[in-house]
């Protein structure tokens, strides 16, 4: 009983800024004139726990959390925490990930292995799915903490705003100092998830 | 109209500035702190942090008795500590409207407990509003602070996690204007509340339930939304969006209030249905009154009381659908708790603890994780102050030798929330238990708010800071120490001279958290592992600290390795290693 609401998860590592970029989402999307909501957890799941932000849209949204099955679009800011919330897709979802490994207490503390095939797992269920090269692009624009902007980069070719919007939204949101380098990080971003999208295109029909 | 994105929280605060209010006070709590942060954009209103929430109210209803609109707000288990005020406040009634907002925890993402604070509407016989969004929140802000007046009565509004972190659109309003000025109004048979007075104020409260439920029926927050089939649903809060989800084309009776129900109303739609559901979160609390209003409702029968509630559990509650899963993962995937911070200043203490086998008696704040693997050194952990009456109580029961373990660990801004009264009975009752003070100057574990001792009030001006030592010393502890938790040997040494003292005595462990934004803390450079050196002991795993990363690949039995990017070289590591493997720039 899909309605016609587009369901955004984004996960990752308490601490990785997953709260700015899902701000920077769901402002741009009331712009774009959209009902929107977003939830995510605060408190204690935040002290580097596993975290999770639901930004639903459409003409008009109930639930603002995504129920399990009917998430859209996945992006992750580390690969075990993108895994970990693939049961929230629907078939035929994107996913993008990051492509960065941070160890939880049980791995480090030598009581569970980290997956070393996370990457394959993602693109055997979701063939369409973009890893994207989250702190190289991040670097490449001059700033390591840009790497929440490059993913929010590479998100938006997946969500039918128009470019110029968010780079308003940007400029709203971002202090003026650091406007040029998060501006790069999220057109390098965007660049690369097109660049992938087309790829994983082309090859399906060579 | 300007429309913003707001949380159920930044939309109370909004509403609280429209509606006039002038005074707000709040202890922080998990899921309402960002309510008060917030108020902090009205200069129109004078809001603080108070010690505990029975402070919180007892300031917001002395506004109200000027004659100022106030709010208080708690999370669900601050409305306990606040509810000796609460109860008789119903009985007073109020002069400036009083809303006091409870915000629940379903599901316990950051709590203790679930417990349903709709039932202390009932128990303090109080209206209670509770909105289902952020322009809700905003709306009903402003309506109980009205209504508080209109029917003289303290207000509650109750939001759940999923309301109070939940953002949503809100149309944004100018403040009200006009309202009275505060002056000093005398009138003992009100608010002096000695037997033959609250006995007539009694009355006078049973009186207004009623007259609140006959009005109830006639306003437009709560509505029948018109739909179709014989299926009637009742329904309030976040629940009621689950509810439209699910059931996209069901007639549905939405109720903004849920205390008192508009009984009439109630049973007027009733009568209209062969099947009627009530979908609430928790307690059957609708459910309840409305059976024994003699009409038959499917509710709980079918929905769970534990946990909250979500499309999925509504569905499959209704329907029997399960969600339509397709990608199943293992159940084996490691799991990512959270834990103590790189550089926290708590964790050196629960490393000694676990070492002297203490038994701890713990309290609530960011060191209840003190409790994970592998520092597993809190053996309790019940309610804001526990820890300290609970060590007294062991220590009059257990022989010496066990009595001695026992050790109450307690943060600054707990201690000083409902900690002190605990440690003036350890001392005028003559108990032999150890205090450990966790002191990093700041509410950590809400996202890191001020308190009196941290010496800067919720606007960030400065303000006095409680001498803890002087404090501890003044109710009659002798032996109080101040200890640097990143000196291990020190830490450990100390802890275990107090332990066996057969007298009261406090430890202050004494370093602001590493996330003070006001003071930052200075980052050292990471620290490094001497491969060489490293035999693979695991010593240094025993911290818990999320920078150091064991790769079981490396050497015979694996090797520590310290994550460059975590690390801020608080210098605990080097302190437990025996082979002098780790410290700075070992490895280049």
């Amino acid at each position: 009983m899909k309605n016609n609401t587009t369901n955004i998860l984004i996960s990752g590592v308490g601490g990785q800024g997953i709260l700015l970029a899902s701000e920077i989402l769901s402002e741009a999307l009331m712009l774009a004139g959209f009902d929107v909501k977003k939830n995510e957890i605060h408190g204690m799941s935040q002290r580097g726990g596993s975290v999770v932000s639901h930004i639903r849209f459409g003409a008009k949204v109930y639930s603002s959390i995504i129920p399990e099955g009917e998430g859209d679009v996945l992006l992750g800011f580390e690969l075990l925490e993108t895994y970990r919330y693939l049961p929230l897709l629907r078939k035929g979802a994107k996913v993008l990930a990051n492509d960065l490994k941070i160890f939880p207490a049980p791995v480090n503390l030598g009581k569970a292995v980290y997956p070393n095939d996370i990457p394959e797992r993602i693109a055997r269920h979701f063939p369409g799915s973009t890893l994207v090269p989250g702190l190289d692009l991040a670097l490449e624009a001059g700033d390591p903490r840009t790497v929440n902007v490059v993913l929010l980069g590479a998100l938006s070719g997946s969500i039918d705003i128009e470019p110029g919007l968010w780079l308003e939204i940007l400029h709203k949101m971002v202090p003026e100092r650091f406007l040029a380098v998060n501006l790069k990080a999220f057109e390098l971003g965007r660049r690369t998830a097109s660049a992938t999208g087309q790829a994983v295109q082309e090859g399906a029909t060579a | 109209m300007e429309r913003a994105i707001l949380s159920g929280n930044e939309a109370i605060a909004r509403g609280a500035y429209e509606a006039g209010v002038k005074v707000a006070s709040a202890y922080p709590g998990t899921p309402s702190t960002e309510i008060l942060e917030n108020m902090t954009r009205y200069p129109s209103i004078d809001a603080s942090w108070a010690p505990n929430e029975k402070v919180a109210l007892e300031v917001g209803m002395g506004a109200c008795f000027g004659g100022a609109r106030s709010l208080v707000a708690m999370k669900h288990v601050g409305v306990n500590v606040a509810a000796d005020p609460l109860f008789t406040l119903s009985y007073t009634g109020v002069r400036g409207g009083l809303v006091l907002v409870t915000a629940d925890d379903p599901e316990l993402h950051s709590s203790q407990n679930e417990q349903d604070n709709r039932n202390y509407a009932k128990f303090a016989k109080m209206p209670m509003f509770e909105p289902a969004d952020s322009q809700e929140a905003l709306t009903f802000t402003r309506l109980a602070l009205e209504v508080s007046e209109q029917f003289d009565t303290p207000v509650f509004l109750r939001t759940t996690t999923r309301i109070s972190h939940s953002k949503s659109i809100v149309t944004l309003s100018d403040p009200v204007t006009g309202l009275p000025a505060p002056s000093l109004e005398k009138n003992p048979p009100k608010f002096v509340m000695l037997p033959s007075n609250a006995r007539k104020r009694h009355v006078l409260v049973e009186e207004r339930l009623r007259k609140m439920e006959e009005w109830a029926c006639e306003q437009p927050f709560n509505v029948v939304e018109e739909g179709s089939g014989a299926v009637g649903v009742i329904t309030s809060g976040v629940s009621y969006q689950y509810a439209r989800e699910v059931l996209p084309e069901a007639t549905i009776l939405k109720l903004g209030m849920v205390y008192p129900l508009p009984k009439r109303l109630i049973r007027e739609f009733a009568a209209r249905f062969e099947t009627l559901y009530v979908i609430e979160e928790l307690d059957p609390f609708i459910e309840e009154q409305i059976r024994a209003m003699g009409i038959e409702v499917r509710g709980k029968d079918l929905l769970p009381i534990c946990g909250e509630l979500t499309v999925g559990r509504v569905r499959q509650a209704l329907s029997g659908e399960t969600p339509p899963v397709y990608v199943e993962i293992e159940d084996s995937l490691p799991q990512r708790p959270p834990s103590m911070c790189p550089g926290c200043p708590h964790r050196g203490v629960f490393h000694a603890l676990n070492r002297l086998k203490a038994f701890v008696t713990g309290d609530i704040g960011c060191y209840t994780l003190g409790f994970m693997e592998p520092l597993s050194a809190m053996d309790t952990c019940i309610c804001m102050g526990a820890s300290v009456g609970n060590a007294t109580g062991l220590s009059k029961v257990l022989d010496e030798e066990q009595a001695r373990r026992v050790v109450a660990v307690i943060g600054d801004s707990t201690f000083l929330h409902t900690g002190i009264n605990g440690l003036m009975d350890m001392v005028y009752n003559q108990s032999t238990s150890t205090l450990v003070i966790l002191d990093n100057r700041i509410t950590a574990m809400t996202g890191r708010q001020e308190h009196p001792g941290s010496g800067y009030t919720l606007g960030g001006e400065e303000a006095f800071r409680v001498d803890l030592e002087q404090l501890c010393r003044s109710v009659g502890v002798e032996h109080v120490q101040l200890v640097d938790p990143y000196d291990l040997d020190l830490t450990r040494r100390i802890l275990k001279e107090e332990m066996a003292r057969s007298t009261v005595s406090v430890v202050i462990f004494r370093r602001p958290c590493m996330l003070v934004k006001r003071d930052p803390v200075k980052r050292l450079p990471a620290l490094t592992v001497d491969a060489a050196r490293c035999t693979g002991c695991r010593a240094c795993l025993q911290l818990g600290c999320p920078a150091i990363e064991w790769r079981p690949e490396e050497g015979d039995k694996g090797k520590a390795h310290i994550n460059q990017l975590l690390c801020v070289g608080c210098g605990l590591c080097p302190q437990v290693c025996r082979f002098d493997a780790m410290g700075e720039c070992h490895e280049k």
